[in-house]
């Protein structure tokens, strides 16, 4: 009987904290359903008292977000599909060949993950500014895809590690080369931790605000977090309007959390099946 | 003499030809990622470090002029000390508020979630939820519950709980701002350290808790005498990244009050982006991002130091 209070008891204060974990999430999806208006709706709601998609129709048709989305998409799909490429290829490198300094490049690796991102914009800025490529997605892509090869050929490296020689040895003794093996064998095997990288990738790229808002100045490559930010803007009190365009931003976010809190989920058992 | 001269030349030579062969056959895979990192990452980071030692001119290069450490002086003790002092304490009380309390309601969280028989999983990502949503979307949010007037969430249900008599308007005072940064901070890490939490009471033997029990220890002493003493390492490293943490508060700031009222809420990201990308201070905004990255890296040093595992 003691244990069964406790139980309950637990299962209180968690719901609590949850609920002070959701609340904004509802107080937002509730506002973007709100009629259009120019001031704060009184009282102030969380849950939706009616649902409307006016503003998710104007934000689309007038304030131009389907484009924004596609940009965001584009971006994230392209910058995810190269880093993973590249650094799938230099994690294999890393962790099947000897060559001389070796150490001294992966350390060179690590080294660079050491310092936030944000910190080089400035310098990242001069240099692609002497490229003449501020303003174009191929400026931004080539520091997105530089930026995020290091981290990524790390956690790739220790999982290649752990694949077995002995499959490897199968396809050379068929007369296959190292291509053979990396294409063959490593990537498919390689298929859940490819999947959840790709996924911290994409929103990565996704939620990035500072490189698009630093180098692109024309408002039909402006991706959504940075159309956000001037939506809210110049409709400061809309609060409908900028909710809307937010959900649309945080949906796609809440999905990918979702593919991997599964994937998540799996590892850790599979990771108790090897230990047990 | 001769002889083994000549052998061990060849012998160079040969290991020479063997690193090249070597290089030749992972040059493929490894090239193209290592010319990314070289020109995108290295070669900026080694830039950043020049630029803080000049004035630098973003439209002409060339015509930067070299002035070695002015730049850290103007920070330090010369024309932006304030500033930059403002800005380095608001990262010090960042810190000094949301890293105790974010710690406390997240240890307190792991315990809970891993003590409870059912709903462990929905509890967890509920939880995680505010970690996972990107900056940008749950600063609008944050700006929408605190608004001024009496329509804000906040006010609302301050008043109609009689806390407040009058609405606040939050962001136009400076430890009001500071203080709904810092809510926002807690918020937004909590579900962090609670997955950290979590990984390290997994790791403690459900034996021990047996042992206790059965020797009749209550559930508070359980936690103060086993729980806290055995995932020592873990609070170790959630703080050490919280602390890394509060060097890169920057969104919270920029999004929530743009350093303001009057910059009193301004932390150092927030500054030097300002002084770069609004003043087009190159130089002195690469001085500022020299001081941070620099705090950033002595505090993973340490860090990787004691965690050694963590990098396997």
């Amino acid at each position: 009987m003691k244990k069964y209070s406790g139980q309950i008891i637990k299962h209180i204060v968690l719901w609590l904290f949850v609920i002070i974990s959701i609340i904004p999430f509802l107080s937002m999806i509730s506002t973007s359903f709100s009629q259009a208006m120019y001031e704060l709706p009184y009282p102030p709601r969380i849950l939706p008292d009616t649902v409307n998609f006016a503003n998710y129709a104007k934000i689309i048709k007038e304030d131009n977000f389907a484009r924004y989305f596609l940009n965001s998409v584009f971006l994230s799909t392209v910058v995810t599909v190269c880093v993973l490429f590249i650094s799938a290829m230099s994690a294999y490198g890393f962790a099947r060949f000897d060559f001389p300094f070796k150490k001294v490049v992966f350390n060179l690796y690590l080294f660079t993950m050491m310092v936030p991102g944000v910190l080089n914009l400035i310098a990242q800025y001069s240099v692609i500014s002497r490229m003449r490529l501020v303003n174009t997605y191929m400026g931004i892509l080539l520091l997105m895809v530089g930026g995020g090869i290091a981290g990524n050929t790390f956690f790739l490296r220790g999982f290649f590690e752990d694949i077995p020689h002995e499959l490897e040895e199968s396809v050379v003794i068929d007369g296959g080369g190292r291509w053979c093996i990396f294409w063959h064998i490593v990537l498919p095997l390689s298929k859940p931790a490819l999947g959840t990288l790709g996924i911290g990738i994409f929103s990565g790229v996704w939620s990035d605000f500072f490189t698009v808002l630093t180098f692109i100045k024309d408002s039909d490559k402006w991706t959504l977090p940075v159309a956000l930010q001037l939506l809210r803007g110049e409709h400061a009190t809309e609060w409908g309007l900028v909710m809307a365009a937010s959900v649309l931003l945080f949906v796609p976010e809440l999905i990918m959390f979702i593919i991997v809190q599964k994937n998540f989920v799996q590892s850790v058992g599979g990771e108790g099946a090897v230990k047990g | 003499m001769g002889v083994r001269k000549v052998e061990k030349n060849s012998l160079k030579r040969t290991s020479l030809q063997k690193g090249l062969r070597q290089w030749v056959a992972v040059a493929p895979f490894i090239l193209i990622g290592f010319v990314f990192v070289c020109i995108f990452v290295i070669y900026p980071q080694i830039k950043n470090i020049w630029m803080s030692l000049t004035e630098y001119n973003i439209m002409q290069p060339s015509k930067s002029v070299f002035i070695g450490l002015q730049n850290y002086a103007k920070a330090f003790v010369g024309d932006e000390h304030d500033k930059f002092w403002m800005a380095f304490r608001n990262v010090i009380l960042y810190g000094v508020f949301t890293i105790p309390a974010g710690m406390i309601i997240g240890l307190i969280l792991a315990v809970l979630v891993n003590g409870v028989k059912r709903f462990g999983t929905f509890f967890r990502a509920m939880l995680y939820l505010p970690v996972l949503i990107d900056w940008i979307v749950v600063s609008i949010i944050f700006l929408y519950l605190f608004a001024d007037g009496k329509a804000g969430l906040v006010n609302y249900y301050l008043m109609k709980l009689h806390i407040l008599q009058q609405p606040i308007s939050w962001f136009s005072d400076t430890w009001t701002a500071n203080a709904v940064i810092w809510i926002f901070g807690i918020w937004k890490s909590v579900g962090w350290v609670m997955i950290i939490y979590l990984a390290g009471l997994q790791g403690i033997s459900k034996d021990i808790y047996e042992a206790a029990e059965i020797d009749g220890a209550t559930g508070t002493q359980r936690f103060w005498k086993i729980t806290v003493p055995l995932i020592k390492p873990t609070t170790y490293y959630v703080l050490i990244n919280l602390i890394i943490g509060s060097f890169n508060v920057f969104f919270a700031v920029y999004m929530l009050t743009s350093g303001g009222p009057v910059g009193t809420t301004d932390v150092l990201q927030n500054y030097m982006y300002n002084q770069a990308f609004k003043y087009m201070n190159f130089g002195y905004a690469c001085a500022i991002s020299v001081i941070t990255g620099l705090s950033i890296m002595l505090l993973t040093v340490f860090r990787d130091k004691f965690f050694k595992y963590e990098r396997k």
